[in-house]
């Protein structure tokens, strides 16, 4: 036994593969597990009543459990726990996997399995999950021996952690769970080193960056943790710095050098900076194709450095000219320590010029909600959000300082997302308030997780709802390219009342459906102190603009909202009353 | 880029389960196309070795050795393209017989040192290790008489020599082939404008 107590669990009564799998998570610092119990998992519930020191918070759904764990992981940099009973219960946590697998986010989900000698024979609640999450985690296994279980815990973990990170799967049969197991539960694996980045190509970037008269960085979801390297690097050479969705907070918006977001609904000064720039110096980002538009008009003119850990993504989508492969902080602290800032006034002006075409919704709709709830944010705020138009009016209208503070679907565009991911920030940060923006649509995938915060008694969850009684992101595309045939995107005839909901489950419920309310029903959501929902009943036709029409180069950039038939509200509730007539 | 050929890998695989599945769902899920594959042990014990054929171009399969690296059942990779090898296939013919024809068959197998491996009243079934080419002319040269069932193995292959004097980069060791530059960067005036200028 180590003398310290921390590298071996006492074994308490008689240690059980369950236990074994506690003491390993607990030997792991892993103090929080989100899941819910069932068949398959009960000697792990049974178990943990002898492991206080890990705390298991129910939600109400296996996916919220998922998505409640990858919040605290994108809010702490942390890996999350998530836990599930076979068959349904595993099969609920495979969209949160996947959203995990898109935005690499270190996620270990347990689930557990019908008994060894059963397994194959189609038992009940039985489900290949293994098979099933293949192409969606990093890595997955069952276990076969008790034995190995905290070994493979311990891998798992460091497998989900180490170089990009993602969401590892261990499917405990049940009689593993039940079985006496005899070794000693491991300590933690030290987190590998990021590998270096070679001289070589660090001198191929600099060579690149010397040259250039039309420099732009683009930082993205695996630039987070290098925030401070990227902000000194973007500030000694002076060059202008983008941030994907996944990316923003990695360099703050308040510096005069943040151009904003690019892509499809990126900002007037990234997108026209990606097009005209002769060097492009990409960090820690996988060139999405929300990001890229058409890949053939993707920044036409620029030589393209690409800073990855994974080399995999280097040329996948980018033709790369300078691939630099490792970690991003220590890329970005390299190219800093080489600066010979040019002073290139042309290119500035350039592109104050089109900082100053940013979009700023003046009429009361989403985007004027939207701006009217992030303006009220402090710095150390976690915005989540959910899928859709207001997902992207938060990512083109929020300011971020500093990383780990925006939290949001972005490679999956998982609806249901916002809600638990917010619980699970706000219960990896509870001194910290944890906002989230949703859609009606979106929000009522998840809606039952307010159990959870009422469960728990979270205090620093602030839902706010922008009700517009559409799938607006889908009737948007409706509009422009389906010649406006809306097709079972209207919720306006069977939403909720959201503030009854909420009152249901004692969440103190607030609205607004003016300018005028808006800024007074704000202040009274932000203040309550206990977690609470603020529903903005928004007209429904506003759109997102900037938009790319996908398949289109950045540069084919719509930028404001066309101007539309005035009469859409009238038609879908005269099509909603005739149907309720017939 | 659009030289689309076979490549040949060599892939090392810890001997767990589902490992075939794994690498097999990533090529499918990707879009790459398997030509052949062969699984066997290794002189190390846990450790497999996958033949793959890939056919695509040079961006295609390098796309999915960088993929294969990181599955973490993946030891080592061999891109057989960067060196000289060796490789062989196993195929079982069964060719159909009359009293006139066996002597003729008989002779041809005999110039390809094939083995005749099953005697039947109206079929022979030969066993013919080669590479690729024997083995299609033996085909070709049976094929005539009557093919009744044929089995290959799938392409296996070494690179030659000893494991010493092979580059590093062939058993994708120390640096990965991402460090190359992929492009040439143009001078500056020589890119083509491709961006409507509508300041």
């Amino acid at each position: 036994m180590a003398d310290n107590g921390k590298q071996h669990a006492p074994h308490r009564g008689d240690m059980t593969g369950a236990k074994a799998l506690w003491a390993t998570l607990a030997n792991h610092g892993i103090s929080t597990v989100f899941g819910y119990p069932g068949g398959a998992i009960m000697p792990v519930y049974d178990a943990l009543t002898f492991y206080p020191e890990v705390r298991h918070v129910l939600t109400r759904h296996e996916q919220g459990a998922a998505h409640a764990a990858e919040g605290w992981a994108k809010a702490t940099g942390e890996i999350g726990v998530c836990m599930a009973t076979s068959g349904p219960g595993a099969t609920n946590l495979v969209t949160g996997l996947a959203d995990a697998m898109l935005d690499s986010v270190p996620l270990l989900a347990i689930t557990g399995n019908v008994a060894s000698h059963l397994m194959g024979t189609d038992a009940f609640q039985e489900a290949d999950i293994t098979g099933i999450t293949l192409p969606i985690t990093k890595h997955n296994y069952v276990v076969r021996d008790v034995e190995e279980l905290p070994l493979i815990v311990a891998e798992a973990i460091r497998i989900a952690r180490s170089g990009r990170p993602g969401p590892v799967l261990v499917d405990i049969p049940k009689d593993i769970q039940l079985a006496a197991f005899h070794g000693e539960i491991p300590a933690p694996h030290a987190r590998p080193e990021a590998p270096a980045p070679s001289p070589e190509s660090i001198e191929r970037a600099l060579d690149l960056l010397r040259g250039a008269k039309k420099p732009v960085i683009m930082a993205g979801g695996g630039s987070l943790d290098a925030s401070a390297e990227i902000t000194a690097l973007a500030r000694a050479w002076d060059i202008p710095v983008i941030t994907t969705l996944m990316g923003l907070g990695a360099f703050p918006s308040s510096d005069p050098l943040w151009l904003g977001m690019p892509g499809m609904h990126g900002s007037v000064a990234a997108n026209r900076a990606i097009s005209e720039a002769d060097v492009l110096l990409g960090i820690g980002l996988r060139f999405d194709d929300r990001v890229t538009g058409r890949v053939s008009g993707f920044a036409p003119n620029a030589a393209i450095i690409h800073v990855e850990l994974d080399a995999a993504e280097i040329g996948k989508i980018i033709r790369t000219h300078v691939p630099v492969r490792g970690d991003a902080r220590q890329a970005a602290q390299l190219l800093a320590e080489g600066a010979q800032p040019t002073p290139r006034p042309e290119w500035k002006a350039q592109i104050e010029k089109w900082k100053s075409r940013t979009v700023t919704p003046e009429t009361y709709g989403a985007g004027y909600a939207v701006k009217a709830v992030v303006d009220r944010l402090r710095p150390d705020d976690i915005l989540s959000s959910d899928v859709g138009q207001h997902q992207m009016l938060a990512a083109q209208l929020a300011r971020f300082e500093k990383p780990r503070r925006w939290i949001n679907s972005g490679g999956l565009g998982t609806m249901g997302f916002g809600l638990p991911a917010a619980i699970g920030a706000g219960m990896a940060e509870p001194g910290v308030r944890s906002v989230v923006i949703a859609g009606d649509g979106g929000f009522q995938m998840t809606a039952q997780e307010l159990a959870t915060l009422k469960m728990y008694d979270v205090r620093n969850v602030k839902i706010c709802i922008i009700n517009n009684s559409f799938l607006g992101m889908v009737r948007q595309w409706q509009e422009l390219f389906h010649e406006k045939r809306y097709s079972e995107v209207w919720l306006g005839d069977s939403n909720p009342d959201f503030i009854k909901l909420a009152d249901a489950y004692d969440v103190p419920g607030y609205r607004a459906t003016t300018a005028e309310e808006l800024p007074a029903a704000i202040d009274a959501w932000l203040s309550d102190p206990k977690s609470a929902l603020l529903e903005v009943v928004v007209p429904h036709e506003h759109g997102v603009f900037p938009m790319v029409p996908a398949g289109a180069a950045l540069y084919e950039m719509i930028e404001t909202e066309p101007v539309r038939s005035p009469d859409l509200s009238a038609q879908m509730q005269d099509a909603a009353e005739e149907a309720s007539e017939a | 880029m659009t030289d689309t050929r076979d490549h040949l890998l060599s892939i090392l695989v810890r001997d767990e389960p589902r490992v075939l599945t794994r690498i097999t769902a990533l090529f499918g899920r990707r879009g790459y196309n398997i030509r052949s594959l062969s699984v066997g042990s290794t002189e190390h014990p846990g450790v497999s070795r996958m033949t793959i054929v890939v056919s695509g171009d040079r961006g295609v399969v390098e796309q999915a050795i960088r993929q294969l690296e990181k599955l973490h059942d993946v030891v080592k990779i061999i891109d057989h393209s960067l060196e000289k090898y060796v490789d062989r296939e196993l195929v079982l013919v069964k060719v159909a017989i009359t009293p006139e024809s066996r002597v003729e068959v008989r002779q041809i197998a005999e110039d390809f040192r094939s083995r005749i491996v099953d005697v039947g009243r109206h079929a022979l079934t030969f066993e013919v290790t080669g590479d690729e080419g024997k083995i299609t002319a033996f085909i070709e040269q049976m094929r005539p008489f009557g093919i009744l069932e044929t089995m290959r193995t799938g392409r296996i292959a070494l690179t030659r020599g000893s494991n010493a004097d092979i580059p590093a980069h062939v058993y994708h060791e120390g640096e990965t082939q991402a460090l190359q530059p992929t492009l040439e960067v143009q001078p500056r005036e020589e890119r083509a404008r491709h961006v409507p200028n509508l300041f």
